[in-house]
């Protein structure tokens, strides 16, 4: 369960996220939606304890994370995997490396159980036949894929994806979207999936909230963000119907201003 | 004002961070996991990946000193005695001086880049998300290896530059080659050798510590890589020229 207390975070262009609380329960997919620049990933990157926040907590499986040390995070970051917008797959090593990179450096499994557990990994996002491949021969979908099969690997319970499908094409797209889900349905693994991607959203999410220049301003279902009244949810599902009312200006948070005569 | 204030203050900043940074490299060497096989990796980088470069610096820095050493000694008819001043200035000041610069070039600006390019693709965050300590796996690994090869890259060095002033005197000067190996020894102190391994301890820190706090601290994409690269290259350089100058006071008023 991870519980998102009142977090508010400021860095020097301003403040990043406002009083932002929500819930995650377990075997859940979260999908975090909005504009590019609203806070999404500075969320991800709250949950792993990379940054800290200003003020507020971050309960994860009843033990907040605000203030912890380093190496009583990396505890806490054992038991979570973030899938990152690039990969972030180590260049010095191979697929086969990368994804039981976790497993190795713990040392507490044998080989023989890394190499079934690595293998397992790469069977199920379809790219065992890579496994000796360095990371530049792959291309973006397959780096993603690999990146899902290394935080898969560790058995996590928790997994983080930022911004999953960003620059992929729509098969890739729709084969991530579909691991996704499979974690969801086979594995019952907690997921927080940051996208701006609406279709990705539509397609995986239990549960949904979307963020405004750092504020929560929806926290429901697919079917209630797509019946929301929200000004700003209809902007941002929408955009060409909102911003073709005369007077109306895209501004460079992702976000819309209308300008009075 | 307030940007000059701002500027100092980021000033101190940077220096209390790099201090930060060497702490917890250091304190790495005493905690477990062991990367050993990583710092083994790293003395083949910088050890022998480093050897020619040295080889060739050495060689012709010996040479051209003796050539130069010889016409100022020429008019005392202390030509001769040219492997005095070969032996003393190389193993006290040029070898360990010029062994740094050439490594600070190849292996400094190397760590540097190689670590900014993980900054800006998140593999350093990476690490961390999988619950590794980026500083123990990638700098003090690379600090161990450093602090190891640079005194031996060092003594190398020191000896092809011995070498090659040897093949001027002897084939060009036409001094006694038993005269050369004699007098070249007989200059050098017990304390010259102790001096001259400790530089190149404290050069192999500043190359290593300067070259992974611009690797780390990368912004700006693949320009800051480039940017990081350069200022590990000058800084090293700098501190490794600073450093000697203020060795070398310590070590003359030591005697």
């Amino acid at each position: 369960m991870i519980d998102f207390r009142h977090v508010s975070l400021r860095f020097d262009e301003g403040l990043v996220l406002t009083d932002m609380s929500f819930t995650v329960v377990p075997g859940e997919t979260l999908v975090i939606l909005g504009p590019s620049g609203c806070g999404k990933t500075t969320i991800l990157r709250l949950l792993l304890g990379l940054i800290h926040p200003e003020s507020g907590s971050i309960v994860i499986d009843g033990r907040d994370i605000v203030g912890l040390r380093e190496r009583e995070m990396g505890q806490v970051r054992r038991t979570m995997a973030l899938v990152f917008q690039g990969a972030a797959l180590f260049d010095s090593l191979t697929v086969r490396e990368n994804v039981g990179y976790r497993l190795w450096e713990e040392g507490l499994q044998t080989d023989e159980f890394i190499d079934q557990r690595v293998d397992e990994s790469l069977r199920f996002v379809g790219l065992h036949d890579v496994s000796e491949h360095m990371p530049a021969e792959l291309s973006g979908g397959m780096k993603k894929r690999v990146a899902i099969a290394r935080a898969l690997a560790s058995t996590p319970r928790v997994i983080l994806y930022d911004e999953p499908t960003a620059g992929l094409d729509p098969i890739n797209t729709h084969i991530i979207n579909e691991l996704i889900c499979r974690l969801h349905t086979k594995e019952a693994v907690t997921q927080v999936v940051v996208t701006h991607d609406i279709d990705t959203a539509y397609r995986v999410a239990n549960h949904l909230i979307m963020l405004h220049r750092g504020e929560k301003i929806f926290d429901g279902t697919v079917e209630e963000l797509k019946a929301s009244d929200d000004l700003h949810v209809r902007a941002f599902l929408s955009p060409g119907g909102v911003l073709s009312t005369p007077r109306c200006f895209p501004t460079k948070d992702g976000g819309y201003q209308v300008i009075d005569d | 004002m307030a940007r000059i204030e701002d500027r100092l203050k980021g000033y101190v900043f940077t220096v209390q961070e790099f201090a930060r940074l060497c702490a917890i490299a250091i304190a790495g060497i005493f905690r477990k996991p062991t990367y050993v096989q990583e710092t083994f990796y790293y003395m083949d980088q910088i050890g022998v990946g480093s050897l020619f470069i040295l080889i060739l610096t050495g060689l012709f820095t010996g040479m051209v000193l003796t050539l130069q050493g010889a016409i100022q000694l020429q008019p005392y008819g202390a030509v001769p005695y040219v492997s005095r001043l070969i032996s003393t200035s190389v193993v006290r000041e040029l070898g360990p001086v010029l062994a740094a610069l050439m490594i600070a070039g190849r292996v400094g600006s190397g760590i540097a880049s190689e670590l900014a390019s993980m900054q800006v693709t998140e593999q350093i965050d990476a690490l961390r998300a999988e619950g590794t300590d980026p500083i123990k796996k990638l700098v003090t690994t690379r600090l161990l290896a450093t602090l190891l090869m640079v005194p031996v890259l060092t003594v190398i060095t020191n000896g092809i530059a011995i070498f090659g002033g040897y093949v001027i005197a002897r084939f060009y000067l036409s001094i006694d080659s038993f005269f050369y190996w004699t007098w070249a020894f007989e200059a050098l102190r017990p304390m010259d050798l102790v001096y001259g391994l400790i530089k190149p301890v404290v050069f192999g820190f500043i190359i290593c510590m300067v070259g992974c706090y611009a690797g780390l601290n990368t912004e700006g994409g693949t320009v800051g890589v480039g940017r990081s690269k350069t200022q590990a290259m000058v800084t090293s350089s700098i501190l490794i020229l600073m450093s000697d100058f203020f060795m070398t006071k310590l070590f003359i008023f030591l005697g």
